[in-house]
């Protein structure tokens, strides 16, 4: 058989598998940068309470592997009473995971901002709300840009990890065609090159061009 | 843990004639063992130009920064516009002053930087504009008014669109100027404003201030090491040394006939590295 009569054959597994691992990379990422920046933020507050939260689940999540709390989300929950779809519980898992990692990529980004721009806009008399979100946020963002694109496609390589909770995703696809057919080689390597396509060929230039746009705003460009 | 003050000694406010714009009284300031204001007094009157100088380490920026509130002081209290800026009052005594309280009085005082500190991802005009609108809460077109006003004042209109990234050091000063003058403080404070400026382009920062001084009725506290300068513009210059006023007198006298041995030996130290 060859490559070309392997594709047709089961390209539409892999194409199925592909939309799967692309959606549920969205929503991580979607859910990560939401949980990266809440966590952050609160890392930095006065109240000790409020660190201490954030403290715990990102040593939690950063400290323990991503496939462990996978099957706790999806096995364990349920015997508390929360039950969530494979799908649910695989973005819930790899969200929170690289959250955590993104948490302590915000808070270092906005400690880097130089304390003349903190002072600056203490002394044009800004309320700490506004001058994080005005000065120190946006600053920190350009701070932070190039990290969370690799950050992003840990995310991206992580969620392969998901087809061990049976979500449909390219890996386990992957896995599907190379049980019933036994061609290894093609299965598992047609898989490596979708991956690194997402992640050359559409993480890495969307960052770019983020960092890009950016700088412009900065002048800089 | 060092003794609570008695804050009883200090007026809740200040009152009658010659009530001072800015007043230190006994002001400390220590960063643990490091005494960097020793009971410090000092009063700029409305309007007045003061000029602080001395040498690395007397505590100059401190001055300015416990008066931004940048710093909180060990002892005593410094009073803004007839109120006290430190502390506040409740029940009929003077306490710290609450968050709430400092960004009442906050407004009363300006300050430019030694390094600008312009907020980079902002034009010059969004510079200016940002407080106006985001702390004063000034419509934009109004706010836009003012600013392009500033601006042109300190003779950086045409280059209002220009990020800070693209203005020599020089313009990013006067940017800085007009940022704080579109608060419309009271009190500004310049600390070394001209230091990190390559000189020849120090003129068209000290030109600002000097119109600043003609044609504004601001108080100013300037702390500078261009004696030249200081003693063209300033009212009143004292020499710090140590955390303390040494010597202060109008600049004729104080650099024409200074009676400390500290300011003499100081000046003469400057004369000669210039
Ligand atoms: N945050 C700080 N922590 C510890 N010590 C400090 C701090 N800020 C200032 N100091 C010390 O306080 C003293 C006075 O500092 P200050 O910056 O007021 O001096 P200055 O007169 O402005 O000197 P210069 O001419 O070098 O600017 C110095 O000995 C300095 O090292
Ligand atoms: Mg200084």
């Amino acid at each position: 058989m060859s490559y070309f009569e392997f594709l047709v054959a089961h390209g539409d597994l892999l194409l199925s598998g592909t939309l799967v691992t692309a959606m549920l990379a969205a929503v991580s990422i979607a859910l990560a940068i939401v949980l990266a920046l809440t966590a952050g933020l609160m890392r930095l507050a006065p109240a000790g309470p409020v660190r201490w939260v954030a403290t715990v689940y990102i040593e939690f999540f950063r400290g323990t592997s991503l496939l462990v709390q996978l099957y706790w989300i999806f096995f364990v929950l349920p015997l508390f009473g929360l039950s969530l779809d494979k799908f649910t519980a695989g973005f819930i898992g790899v969200g929170m995971n690289l959250g955590a990692y993104g948490a302590e990529l915000v808070r270092g980004a906005i400690l880097s901002v130089p304390k003349g721009q903190w002072e600056a806009a203490l002394a044009i008399n800004m309320s700490p709300l506004t001058r994080m979100r005005r000065i120190i946020l946006p600053q920190a963002l350009v701070i932070m840009l190039p990290p969370w694109g690799n950050l992003l496609i840990e995310l991206l390589k992580g969620t392969a990890l998901v087809s061990l909770i049976s979500v449909a995703d390219l890996t386990f696809q992957a896995k599907q065609i190379n049980a019933t057919t036994f061609m290894s080689a093609k299965a598992f390597g047609t898989a490596l090159i979708i991956y690194y396509v997402m992640a050359r060929f559409i993480i890495t230039p969307l960052m770019r061009w983020l960092e890009r746009s950016m700088a412009r705003k900065l002048g800089r460009a | 843990m060092e003794q609570a003050e008695d804050l009883s000694q200090y007026p809740l406010e200040l009152t009658g004639k010659n009530v001072p714009m800015v007043r230190f009284k006994k002001v400390a300031k220590r960063y643990g063992s490091l005494t960097v204001l020793e009971h410090l007094d000092l009063d700029v009157a409305e309007g007045e130009m003061v000029t602080i100088i001395g040498p690395s380490g007397s505590g100059k920026t401190t001055v300015l920064r416990t008066l931004m509130t940048l710093e909180r002081i060990n002892e005593g209290v410094i009073y803004v516009d007839g109120k006290p800026l430190t502390h506040m009052e409740k029940d009929g005594k003077l306490v710290p002053a609450s968050q709430k309280y400092l960004r009442a009085m906050r407004s009363k005082i300006g300050m430019c930087f030694q390094h600008f500190n312009l907020f980079p991802h902002m034009t010059a005009l969004e510079n200016c504009m940002e407080g106006p609108v985001h702390v004063l809460g000034i419509p934009r077109k109004q706010a836009r008014e003012r600013s392009e006003e500033l601006l042109e004042m300190v003779g950086m209109a045409d280059k209002r669109d220009q990020h800070p990234s693209r203005l020599s050091g020089g313009q990013q000063q006067r940017v800085a100027i007009a940022r704080a003058l579109a608060m419309r403080p009271k009190v500004m404070l310049f600390d070394e404003v001209t230091s990190a400026l390559d000189p020849e382009v120090i003129g068209e920062v000290t030109n600002v201030i000097r119109r600043l001084v003609s044609d504004y009725n601001l108080t100013m506290l300037m702390v500078t090491h261009q004696m030249g300068f200081a003693r063209d513009i300033s009212d009143r210059v004292c020499f710090f040394y140590r955390g303390r006023i040494e010597e202060q007198a109008p600049p004729s006298e104080l650099f024409g006939d200074p009676k400390s041995d500290r300011t003499r030996q100081f000046l003469s130290a400057v004369k000669e590295a210039v």
